[in-house]
């Protein structure tokens, strides 16, 4: 085989492996988005918020030291034990749904029926809001999460490929991890909303939250559930995006990779976020490969590299002049 | 009138309980507390604060006059930067330090209209280090393309005094930034022979699958790293994870402090770095300052920098800058300096290693000599590696001199197109 076939391949199957990564952020924009029609802004900071509780509390950690030191002339900084991984997850499943309560209480309860765009500035605050908590509460310098995650090369797909055609590929064990991890939330959250009541009651709401308010499902419950359920899934893209290169503010640009996952699979749909991150993440890797380097048809466009970013999103621009509603989406009719 | 006059009373009574107004010696810091650099920004701004602070606490300030830190945060992004320097040039300010290239662009023509001079210590435009065309602009004690060649020059060391032959990627910072050394890297390649790669990162750079899987096909003998904030930290656990060799992969001086390669853990064991200063916790200066700032309550930060490198480059870039506070005070005898005083006293200062071992910091940076020519100091840096058991980078080389027939040649080029565009008649300021 071609050699540059085969690092089409590896690089095939690693875009297909990034995808999964901004699948997992664009899942959480989609719950909240399906649920309640609005648009998450915070999604990305509550991934950075999530990892920085996540690590303060398995460090043992202060919160809000510097403020507390600053006005009691203290000098505590830590408790003095570490959380174990699990039990620090859980402790921080507990905070992201005191999050989504105080959410749901002091913001958006009172927002009901406003428009989308108020919805949508609303969260824009919310953003700036947690990101200036999340620095005092745990302090902005870089920290390591260790949550036990692999890293590095598969040995296994190494040898196994390179037996095959001669090339070992690369994989890193983060993102099989994160392939797998990925897998079972999108199961989990496709069983809750089928088989569970509060599943239908979530999915009555998204379907019309007033013709579901009239049959007595609580909204604030339902938002409530679906804004943990988003802390939830914030908390595992924090913990692979913070797994590669530490926890800290840039965690919360990685809202920006799941956009055009969005655009392109829909905002409604949880397999949408999957397959359209798939696809843009095989994209703009072969599209890096092929023409931001030259690989492809003997080099004749080489864009220079960086152009991942870019692609994604004339990709996904391209999705939305043919198919506004996503590839998944739920087809938008206004009759008249 | 009437209803004026008690407004008047009051302003008259507050002016004579102020009494004469104090002299102060204004400096301010355009920090980065927060965003996506602030790991880079809080410790440069902790040690340029701190600096100063014990200045204050220990000696009064500088020649008997108390100085004033202005903090203004610009989260790295160009347009507050402009804003900061807007909103406190008028209060007396000597000197910029905005540790920002981006800033840097937006504010060269502004200080060079306002008369006040600008500290871009080893970011920043290049080619201001000709003076005689950039009058207000300091980039000593080395520039971006001075780090190249040294990366370079170590590489030939290392390699018997041969290139030939060698293949070398640049990993870059998809920005002005990043580019910077591209050029002069393209004339050491044709110079010496290697082949040079260069890959660009999307800004703020936390993927780098593409470039990696790359590198890991091409298995360039040496990489180089012109990155900032999340990149260095995503780019060394990405070449841990191809297993790049550590010993063979460079970051340039914005490319390796102790937060950059705290993400990869152990597997960052070894990563080398390009430095101007060099870093000695033991120096007794930090003790100075633990004792007359942090342990006082003073410090800017909490104490936790004290020592580390971002820590010690901003304190030396406070140093660099008291010195030449000094310098100003002694040429034109008088405490009290303007800007432009403060411009004389930067472009003549000298730093010797008797006087960094009298300040406290033995050999903190490398002895160079300002003049109206020479903008950019000695253009020395040196190599140093990541020891993860301990926790601290460890020198492995001395201060290494530039390639100075190639750069320049470069500064000249470039300074000289930069002045026709502009508009300037190259010449010392009078």
């Amino acid at each position: 085989m071609p050699d540059q076939l085969l690092y089409a391949m590896e690089v095939a199957l690693n875009g297909l492996m990034a995808g999964v990564m901004y699948s997992l952020v664009a899942l959480g924009f989609v719950l909240i988005f399906k649920a309640s029609g609005i648009f998450n802004y915070a999604q990305g900071v509550m991934a950075l918020f999530a990892a920085m509780t996540l690590v303060g509390i398995q460090n043992g950690q202060v919160p809000f030291s510097h403020m507390i030191n600053a006005a009691l002339g203290t000098d505590i900084h830590h408790f003095g034990w570490s959380v174990p991984a699990l039990a620090a997850i859980a402790l921080t499943v507990v905070v992201m749904v005191g999050l989504a309560w105080a959410v749901n209480r002091f913001v958006f309860r009172h927002l009901v029926n406003q428009e989308p765009i108020i919805l949508f500035m609303a969260t824009i605050g919310l953003a700036y809001f947690l990101e200036g908590v999340a620095d005092l509460m745990w302090g902005s310098e870089i920290k390591t999460l260790d949550v036990g995650l692999p890293q590095g090369i598969n040995d296994w797909v190494d040898t196994a490929t390179f037996d095959l055609f001669g090339y070992g590929f690369f994989i890193d064990n983060l993102d099989i991890v994160a392939t797998v991890i990925a897998g079972l939330l999108v199961a989990g959250l496709v069983m809750f909303s089928q088989y569970t009541k509060q599943g239908r009651a979530l999915r009555a709401v998204a379907d019309d939250h007033q013709a579901a308010l009239s049959v007595g499902i609580s909204l604030n419950f339902i938002w409530v559930l679906v804004w943990s359920i988003a802390g939830f899934v914030a908390l595992v893209a924090g913990i692979m995006w913070g797994a590669k290169s530490g926890v800290q503010f840039s965690l919360s640009l990685i809202a920006l990779k799941a956009l055009p996952v969005l655009m392109l699979g829909g905002f409604t749909s949880i397999p949408g976020a999957i397959v359209g991150g798939l696809i843009i993440g095989v994209g703009e890797k072969l599209f890096e490969f092929c023409f931001g380097n030259g690989q492809c048809f003997g080099g004749i466009i080489d864009l220079g590299g960086a152009t991942e970013t870019w692609f994604a999103y004339v990709l996904a621009l391209g999705f939305l002049v043919f198919r506004p509603q996503g590839l998944f989406g739920e087809k938008i009719i206004e009759r008249v | 009138m009437t209803k004026h006059r008690p407004l008047a009373a009051a302003a008259l009574c507050a002016a004579t309980l102020a009494g004469p107004a104090m002299a102060e010696l204004v400096i301010p810091d355009l920090s980065y507390r927060t965003g996506p650099y602030a790991a880079g920004g809080i410790p440069f701004s902790d040690g340029y604060q701190d600096y100063f602070t014990l200045l204050n606490e220990r000696d009064g300030g500088i020649g008997g006059e108390p100085i004033r830190l202005i903090e203004c945060e610009t989260g790295y992004n160009t347009e507050k930067g402009v804003e900061c320097y807007e909103s406190t040039k008028g209060e007396g300010a000597l000197v910029y330090q905005p540790l920002s290239t981006g800033i840097t662009y937006q504010l060269i023509p502004k200080t060079a209209a306002d008369g006040i001079p600008l500290h871009t210590m080893g970011y920043g435009r290049t080619s201001a280090s000709n003076g005689e065309v950039f009058n207000n602009v300091f980039n000593y004690p080395a520039n971006y393309w001075d780090a190249a060649s040294v990366a370079i020059n170590h590489l030939l060391e290392q390699n018997g005094g041969s290139l030939e032959g060698k293949t070398i990627a640049l990993l870059y910072h998809n920005s002005a930034y990043g580019k910077e050394p591209i050029r002069t890297l393209e004339e050491l390649s044709e110079k010496h022979g290697f082949t040079l790669t260069t890959l660009a990162v999307e800004p703020p750079g936390q993927e780098q699958k593409s470039q990696w899987l790359q590198i890991r096909r091409e298995r360039p003998d040496y990489v180089i790293m012109w990155g900032w904030g999340v990149m260095n930290q995503a780019a060394i656990q990405e070449a841990a994870n191809v297993r790049y060799p550590m010993d063979q992969f460079i970051g340039n001086w914005w490319a390796g402090a102790e937060h950059d390669v705290a993400p990869a853990g152990a597997a960052a064991d070894g990563y080398l770095s390009l430095n101007m200063n060099t870093i000695n916790p033991e120096a007794p200066i930090f003790d100075e300052i633990r004792t007359n700032v942090i342990d006082k309550g003073k410090g800017a930060g909490d104490g936790s920098n004290v020592g580390n490198v971002l820590y010690t480059r901003g304190m030396y870039a406070a140093m660099l800058a008291a010195e030449a506070i000094a310098k100003a005070q002694e040429i034109h005898g008088v405490t009290e300096i303007t800007a432009a005083q403060m411009r004389d006293g930067m472009e003549a200062l000298e730093m010797t290693n008797a006087r960094m071992e009298e300040l406290g910091a033995p050999e903190i940076g490398p002895e160079f000599s300002i003049s109206c020519q020479n903008h950019g100091g000695s253009g020395e840096g040196l190599v140093q590696r990541w020891n993860a058991a301990d926790g601290v980078f460890e020198p492995v080389t001395g201060f290494i001199a530039p390639d100075n027939e190639v750069i320049d040649a470069l500064i000249a080029e470039d300074s000289a197109a930069y002045a026709a565009e502009s508009g300037i008649e190259p010449g010392c300021a009078e």
